[in-house]
């Protein structure tokens, strides 16, 4: 074998994992559904929703308890023919807007979903004012006559004397 | 104006400066409950075997002024505000319901029985279903529910006589007036 397949062996022995591995959850075999069509929904779902034990993670993350009884409610809803937006609402109604990882676009979440790009958007604004005013004063005008007498004297006085 | 240019930026970020500020004294464990000012759910929860005292269901509740505590053998932080419970029950201000959460009924018995038993009825919630729809994410939780059989509070972690004196205390006398 030459040395340069060999290389080129390691590196994709090494890249395989990364590309093949899915994000594994933490949902058990036993929790998962029959139907991959509804396992997938259950995943997706899952992934929206914020563990309230560990809160940065999802449900479909978590190894707590309670993430393993939320994620068993989301399937048992989609078995008994729940459209996601119905089981959205079942938790929200129990655990608020709090469980969802993606919070809603609402009057009082405005802020939240808007407020950076208005932020950068008046920065933006600021910045493009501040350089046209700046290109609209020229800096480079010729000296006045004036001017080019006190430049001399200045000149003549720092000269060192010999 | 030129001034205001250079004066606005600053006072914006002062402002978020003291918002988040006021956000980092906020303990982001606690989360807001959704059941606030909602009726208690429907549920029926068996008897803990043994302990002497009857099951647990939403009509049983409704009808008086009354606290709701979820607690666990299992759960430390119950061990600490069990004594509160205790002088609370016996001083038979309002009836105090125990949800007993994912606990086996050995262990649960055992608790109340080396210390003390303050609730009037407790319903044994061992796959935790009846909890999830109180919006139970860890124990202790204590509700406080009105006469209409509505959530009007929910403390999470144990209550201490400092929650008891100035949340949980005035609270109840407000509701009964």
């Amino acid at each position: 074998m030459t040395g340069r397949l060999t290389t080129f062996l390691r590196i994709a022995l090494f890249l395989m994992p990364l590309v093949t591995a899915a994000p594994a959850g933490a949902v058990l075999p036993h929790e998962q559904l029959a139907d991959p069509a509804l396992e997938a929904r259950a995943r997706a779902i899952s992934r929206e929703l914020r563990c309230q034990v560990c809160q940065n993670q999802s449900i479909d993350d978590s190894n707590a308890p309670l993430a393993a009884d939320l994620r068993r409610i989301v399937r048992e809803r989609l078995l008994a023919g729940d459209s996601d937006e119905e089981i959205i609402r079942y938790l929200t109604a129990r655990y608020g807007d709090y469980v969802l990882l993606r919070p809603p676009v609402r009057r009082d979440t405005m802020i939240l979903w808007y407020g950076p790009a208005i932020v950068l958007a008046l920065g933006a604004i600021g910045l493009i004012v501040w350089f046209r005013r700046r290109r609209a004063t020229p800096d480079s005008a010729p000296l006045t006559p004036e001017e080019e007498r006190r430049l001399k004297r200045l000149l003549d006085d720092t000269r060192p004397t010999p | 104006m030129r001034r205001l240019i250079f004066v606005l930026p600053l006072v914006a970020f002062a402002a978020v400066a003291a918002w988040f500020a006021v956000g980092l004294t906020r303990d982001p464990t606690r989360v807001p409950s959704a059941l606030i000012d909602q009726p208690i759910p429907a549920f029926e929860l068996p008897p803990l075997p043994g302990s002497g005292v009857p099951g647990l269901s939403d009509e049983a509740i409704k009808g008086k002024v009354a606290l709701v505590n979820v607690f666990a053998s299992w759960c430390v932080p119950c061990k600490a505000e069990h004594p509160i419970l205790m002088r609370l029950a016996e001083e038979r201000r309002v009836p105090i319901y125990g949800i007993n959460y994912k606990d086996a009924e050995q262990d649960a018995r055992a608790w109340l029985d080396a210390l003390g038993n303050p609730y009037t009825a407790i319903g044994h919630d061992l796959s935790g279903r009846v909890s999830i729809d109180w919006g139970v994410y860890g124990v202790p939780e204590t509700f406080v529910i009105d006469r209409d059989g509505r959530i009007r509070h929910k403390h999470v972690g144990p209550i201490t006589p400092q929650i008891l004196q100035d949340e949980i205390l005035p609270l109840i006398a407000s509701l009964e007036k």
